[in-house]
């Protein structure tokens, strides 16, 4: 029996009903679990002296607009003695994405959460510092999202330009 | 007066990462960068500060923000290689290997023998070179002001390299899904048995500049103490982790492209310090070195690219005799290929530590999602803990020691 295997029993036998889905991809392991027990697994893959995840490997978030649920966060823990990793994700809706924060369990999301607060919105509840990170202070929208336009700038003509310096941000004189 | 809100609701939300000392004025706040030549690129530190300790810091980031990982969903996949070169701008090879790793995973291709040993070369040869560039700056806030001459040198015969086999000294893109854009010129293996020849004098040279140099010693021994557990906590990689005694590195862990193959040592050291996180980096070279020797030696005569159509193009003979090789050629270069509705990660060591590439794909020829989790990023986390407690001049010296690059933070 593999760690991962094992790790899955685990959850499984500690959560009942907490794992939704186990995805078996390129030689990689998702498995999406309930949002609500989040925090309480992540704690038990950390202090399960069995398991031993005692590391954070990644933490990215996914867009999958239009389609609801719309977020997905994927969480990497890494248990460094045993060299196994697998991928944890919750999905989250896309009106009211919250999830609770997984900083206090592995210090390293801190900064990483951060950024998928700023860059997808999506906000941690507990979260010690929940600012912006990458964008200036002042920054409307959440630039990684996918209803995000990229931002072309407008080729200005004779003709048009002054209903585009009307949707310009900067100082009118 | 909106702005007058907006500044004021700022202040409010920084309160927080301050002592109480600093609101009663007995403590003085000062902003460290984003111009200032010690924070290695566009870093801005707000510190505070009793006298010339540092009582609080708080790293502020994202003054290189691209969006490259935005611009990444919006182009195909082989279109996108090219951003990955401007992220971390030391390791352009290593993030090109990087990216490319993933999606070999996600479309599932062979990359062949010669290839592999191409990429291994030109990765650690850009370690080398990353190394050097943080031996010459780091060295530059300690005062060693000729180490940035020396290193620059060295560092020059490795971009005339990457010059000789892409055509760009820093920006290469030679790494490419589903191998190597081109075979090595002639010139390329005699130049680097040349370099392999010249550069251990040229580490001995630094070693007996800095090792035992009672000024350097005196800046870096108990300095930025890093303890192995928090090390892990926060998420450090690389050096800056080996340098409190964790032996971490994924060309051993999870080996890639052949690493498995080769007879190297992960340096160690357990001072904890940053004359650890020196020390672990001047051995590293030294593996560099090694790695390259053992690679040159098996490099073999044989294609450089998969032959998979679907991903590389053919050859440009092929097009006017082949009615498929045209096909194939048209729908790479217009439309690209298609990737499966799966995602997968993958790591490689960086010089700064595990550089990991999330690739989400949605069945189409654009990823939906690719992140970078960058070494730099989590390095740069432990950084109030290496600063707050030492003068300002030691935090400089901290700062050298975990080797950031701002590119490979922002993004």
């Amino acid at each position: 029996m593999s760690h991962i295997e094992k790790t899955i029993a685990t959850i499984q036998s500690a959560f009942p009903g907490a794992i939704q889905e186990v995805i078996e991809f390129r030689g990689e392991t998702t498995v999406v679990i309930a949002s609500d027990l989040l925090v309480d697994v992540c704690r038990r893959l950390r202090d399960d002296a069995e398991l031993d995840y005692n590391v954070l490997a990644d933490l990215a978030a996914v867009d999958y607009w239009p389609a609801e649920p719309r977020f997905a966060i994927s969480y990497l823990p890494y248990a460094m003695q045993r060299n196994a990793r697998f991928r944890l994700k919750v999905f989250l809706p896309g009106k009211t994405p919250n999830a609770e924060t997984v900083s206090t369990v592995w210090p390293s999301a801190n900064w990483q959460e951060r950024e998928a607060y700023d860059m997808m919105g999506i906000k941690f509840n507990g979260h010690p510092d929940m600012r912006r990170i990458l964008m200036p202070a002042d920054w409307e929208g959440h630039p990684h999202r996918k209803d995000y336009p990229l931002g072309y700038e407008e080729v200005q003509f004779s003709f048009n330009i002054e209903e585009i310096d009307k949707r310009k941000k900067y100082a009118k004189s | 007066m909106t702005q007058v809100h907006e500044l004021e609701a700022t202040v409010d939300e920084l309160k927080h990462l301050f002592s109480e000392r600093a609101e009663a004025g007995e403590t003085t706040l000062l902003n460290l960068g984003p111009q200032h030549p010690s924070t290695h690129g566009v870093l801005r530190l707000m510190l505070e500060l009793d006298g010339e300790e540092v009582v609080r810091c708080v790293p502020d980031i994202g003054f290189l923000h691209t969006g490259i990982e935005k611009n990444m969903e919006a182009k195909t996949y082989l279109k996108a290689l090219v951003m990955t070169d401007r992220m971390d701008y030391l390791n352009n090879m290593g993030n090109n290997l990087t990216y490319c790793l993933a999606i070999e995973k996600l479309v599932d291709v062979e990359v062949p023998e010669r290839a592999q040993v191409l990429r291994v070369i030109c990765a650690e040869l850009q370690r080398i070179a990353s190394h050097l560039v943080w031996l010459g700056t780091s060295g530059i806030d300690l005062n060693a002001s000729s180490m940035l001459l020396y290193c620059f040198r060295e560092r020059e015969h490795i971009l005339d390299m990457f010059e000789m086999i892409s055509g760009q000294r820093m920006m290469t893109s030679y790494i490419r899904p589903g191998g190597v854009w081109r075979d090595v010129p002639a010139g390329f293996v005699p130049a680097v048995k040349d370099f392999l020849a010249y550069m251990p004098a040229k580490l001995d040279d630094y070693e007996r500049l800095l090792t035992k140099n009672p000024l350097f010693l005196g800046r870096t021994v108990d300095v930025g103490i890093l303890e192995p557990d928090y090390a892990l906590a926060i998420g450090a990689t690389g050096g800056t982790l080996r340098g409190s005694g964790i032996n971490y590195d994924v060309r051993r862990a999870m080996p890639y492209s052949g690493y498995a193959n080769y007879d190297f040592d992960v340096p160690l050291e357990d001072g904890c310090d940053v004359y650890a996180r020196y020390r672990v980096r001047m051995r590293e070279f030294r593996e560099s070195l090694k790695i390259i020797e053992q690679a040159i030696g098996r490099l073999k005569p044989g294609p450089v690219m998969t032959e998979d159509r679907k991903v590389a193009p053919p050859p440009r003979s092929e097009l006017s005799q082949s009615m498929e090789a045209l096909i194939h050629h048209f729908k790479l270069w217009t439309e690209g290929f298609s990737a499966p509705d799966g995602e997968v990660y993958l790591a490689t060591e960086s010089p700064r530590g595990e550089l990991g590439c999330y690739l989400v794909g949605d069945g189409g020829p654009k990823p939906r999602r690719v992140h970078f989790r960058t070494p730099s990023f989590l390095n740069l986390q432990a950084l109030p803990h290496l600063g707050e407690g030492y003068f300002v001049a030691d935090l400089v010296a901290s700062i050298g020691s975990i080797d950031i690059v701002l590119g490979d933070i922002d993004r």
